[in-house]
């Protein structure tokens, strides 16, 4: 039995790093079978309270080891729409890995050992889609028991990112129709504008939605709700809950000197612009972005290695000598990052810098950045976070060209919606307040979950609530 | 999103200034003046702000105004009635606060003209006497004359070649309706000129900003900033107003015309000049 997981196969990091197809190829079925078979099926499993939707995880990895791939395909979709798409971007080593029996106590994050139950998971998931069993959960499933039909009510979804489609995907399965708006052009929010096509294929998101539109959910694009209509239209026009699923969609900033020179992005600017509209195929897509020689991405959680990944990439495909680096404040063990994504960006050729601070950007004659003034730091004593705090050195200021930057330093709620609502209660960050146990707004039927709740988490992690959400939904239309 | 009616304005050697009436029911019944929308021509093309020019929610039609300047302006011109856009999305941004100022002086340059008619048409019918000023480099280039005349009580026109009207700026005039009221009270001016609201390429807006800074009067301009969500999403639009960044799209279109930062909005606004050239020339437009 090895000790170590199987890696899955790879594209060469000099082959991809010019273009934005799928790093990760996934476990074969040999290796599927070698890996599931490295599974104790624990008497007590700890891998399931890892999971935020509780997937059958010990039962599907069983599955596997059977061969009974249709089987374990309907245990995760019990718990999980979308297991190409989880399987792909979990951070694994934060959840399900990191309570396997195989993580040592006490690791930040999963040991090496422990199983690769998302890359298990990824492989089920394409294999139910390549094998078009996605109508297992219409037909194969228990329908769940219901005191009443539900099939009367109409639920309005806002927003298509992790949280609106895992609440549609729960809604619809219980016969509840269901219409979910989205104020861009295209579905998936997060998955579509941030999350690059070289880490989530566009065809593996397409097929995880259009499922969701084979069992009837309705989807409506460039519709915000709170400028398109309001809370109160939609309950007129018949909607009977909503659920908010906004996301945290405003980029934060340093709040340094010069930063707003150009060829300064936010995160979101520059991933929106290479990702859902596509600017790496400028001009055959017709919205700019630009490359510069020598680009710093600030950060360190997924969304600065994916910018770092996507332009680096840009600079090979315009014939530059790569120069993306990564400045953070910390140091590589308290990244937030996937560390797969940063062993990616590593053999890809991203350069990393710690324990540096920016401080001013300076630009040039015609408003273009030219260099960042950074301080270094050192590492202080833990912050609320359970993270050693950020120290700057005085004196320690020191200067890197930089003639492009991107800031990717988090995020804040979406507040276009909870600006003209004011019966809806938010805290000070401007997250919408909820009923814990059934994420049940101020306003009454007015149920959230996601980013706007809980501050900036992962794509499960908002599927999770909105999971809840559904749970909340469901019982409160039975009540009607 | 089916284009109902499509009028062209002015066509100087092959650069249009198009008027198109667009099937829109939701967005016409909410659109108030000063908002605007974020359309895309095609599924491979930009999304751009354009502003409501009109709305009519009884026939569920909206109105833009657009000049082809750039590849996705000519793509949008280039659709005809029955077409459809790519997609549309709004209204954006928040109105224009319309209420009985008194007197207000409109300023438009340019295809700007057509984003002070809604605005001049709603402060006229909530009883401000409206002045307006409205400027183009040539006569062919001048739109919507007679529609502000019908919504102003005054209405003076510049050409900076002197094609047509007054030879000069909008400034120039903008200085003159001013100057008249030094004396409140006179037969010249009854009332003082309580707001100005200018919207026009940067340097006019700049310069009417400069005009009325030291008369301390009331300026208030939409801002074209380069946008690609329009949704404040993703800070492409970010501005410094007095000493903080606010964004175009959520926090504006309107903002104070004497704490913008009028430098930083012109070089933001030509950040992706080169890639524009580019791809222009490579569809030969």
């Amino acid at each position: 039995m090895n000790k170590t997981p199987l890696k899955p196969k790879e594209i060469d990091a000099l082959k991809r790093s010019v273009n934005f197809d799928e790093v990760v190829l996934g476990y074969s079925e040999s290796d599927a079978l070698a890996e599931a078979a490295r599974c104790i099926q624990c008497k007590a499993p700890k891998c399931v309270a890892g999971c935020p939707v509780g997937i059958g995880i010990k039962k599907f990895i069983y599955q596997i080891t059977q061969k009974d791939y249709r089987a374990a395909y309907r245990t995760i979709r019990e718990k999980n729409n979308f297991p190409s798409l989880c399987g792909r971007v979990c951070p694994a080593e934060y959840q399900c890995r990191k309570t396997c029996i195989f993580t040592k106590k006490d690791e930040p994050f999963a040991s090496d050992g422990a199983i690769n139950i998302h890359f298990l998971e990824r492989f089920i998931g394409d294999y139910g889609m390549k094998n078009k069993i996605s109508d297992v959960m219409g037909t194969g499933l228990k329908p769940v028991p219901i005191t009443r039909p539900l099939s009367k009510f109409k639920v309005a979804i806002v927003g298509s990112g992790p949280a609106g489609l895992c609440c549609a995907g729960e809604l619809v399965r219980n016969g509840i129709k269901v219409v979910i708006f989205e104020g861009l052009h295209k579905t998936g929010g997060v998955l579509r504008y941030g999350i690059p096509p070289f880490r989530l294929p566009r065809d593996i998101l397409d097929f995880e939605i259009n499922c969701l539109k084979d069992l009837g959910v309705e989807i409506d694009t460039n519709f915000i709700v709170g400028k398109t209509k309001t809370l109160d239209e939609l309950f007129v026009d018949g909607f009977s809950a909503i659920f908010l699923g906004l996301g945290a969609g405003i980029p934060s900033f340093l709040v340094i000197k010069g930063e707003n020179l150009c060829n300064i992005y936010s995160a979101n600017e520059f991933l929106t612009r290479v990702n859902l509209m596509s600017a790496y195929k400028f001009p055959q897509a017709h919205t700019p972005v630009n490359e510069g020689k020598h680009i710093i991405v600030v950060g360190g959680g997924n969304t600065a290695i994916d910018a770092a990944r996507c332009a680096l990439r840009l600079q090979k495909r315009a014939g530059m000598k790569p120069d993306t680096t990564i400045v953070y404040r910390r140091t590589e063990v308290e990244m937030p990052a996937r560390r797969l994504e940063i062993e990616h960006a590593k053999e890809e050729g991203v350069i990393f810098r710690f324990l540096v601070k920016p401080s001013e950007f300076v630009g040039d004659e015609n408003g273009f950045v030219k260099k960042l003034t950074s301080l270094e730091c050192t590492l202080g004593e833990p912050d609320a976070s359970g993270r050693r705090r950020p120290v700057e050195k005085p004196g320690s200021n020191f200067d890197m060209e930089c003639d492009m930057a991107v800031i990717a330093v988090g995020l804040k709620a979406n507040q276009i919606l909870t600006k003209v609502t004011p019966q809806l209660k938010v805290d000070k960050y401007g997250d919408v307040m909820v009923n814990p146990e059934t994420m049940e707004t101020s306003i009454k039927r007015v149920f959230a979950g996601g980013d706007i709740v809980g501050g900036e988490g992962t794509v499960i992690e908002a599927m999770g609530m909105a999971k809840k959400a559904a749970n909340g939904i469901i019982n409160v239309l039975r009540s009607l | 999103m089916k284009i109902m009616d499509k009028e062209i304005l002015s066509d100087v050697h092959g650069v249009r200034i198009l008027r198109m009436d667009i099937h829109a029911p939701l967005l016409a019944s909410k659109a108030s003046p000063g908002q605007f929308i974020a359309v895309m021509a095609v599924e491979q093309g930009e999304r751009i702000p354009l502003t409501v020019v009109d709305s009519d929610a009884k026939k569920g039609v909206i109105t833009i105004i657009l000049q082809e300047v750039g590849l996705t302006t000519k793509l949008l011109g280039r659709l005809n009635p029955g077409d459809s856009l790519y997609s549309m999305v709004g209204p954006l941004g928040y109105p224009t606060e319309i209420k009985n100022y008194g007197q207000v002086v409109l300023v438009g340059g340019g295809v700007g003209i057509a984003e002070i008619y809604p605005v001049a048409k709603a402060l006229k019918k909530a009883g401000n006497k409206v002045i307006t000023i409205i400027g183009a480099r040539s006569k062919e280039l001048l739109i919507l004359e007679k529609e502000l005349k019908a919504v102003s009580g005054e209405l003076h026109v510049t050409t900076d070649d002197g094609s047509y009207a007054r030879k000069g700026f909008v400034t120039d005039v903008l200085k003159d309706v001013i100057a008249k009221c030094d004396n409140v009270g006179t037969e010249q001016c009854s009332v003082p000129t309580a707001l100005v609201y200018a919207v026009g390429p940067i340097p006019m807006m700049k310069a009417v900003s400069s005009v009325t800074k030291p008369a301390g009067i009331k300026t208030l301009v939409s801002l074209n900033a380069l946008m690609v969500d329009a949704t404040g999403m993703c800070g492409c639009c970010r501005v410094t107003i007095g000493n903080e960044t606010k964004f175009s799209c959520v926090d504006g279109p309107d903002f104070d015309a004497h704490l913008v930062d009028w430098d930083e909005l012109t070089k933001r606004s030509r950040i992706y000049i080169d890639k524009e050239k580019h791809i222009c020339n490579l569809n030969k437009l």
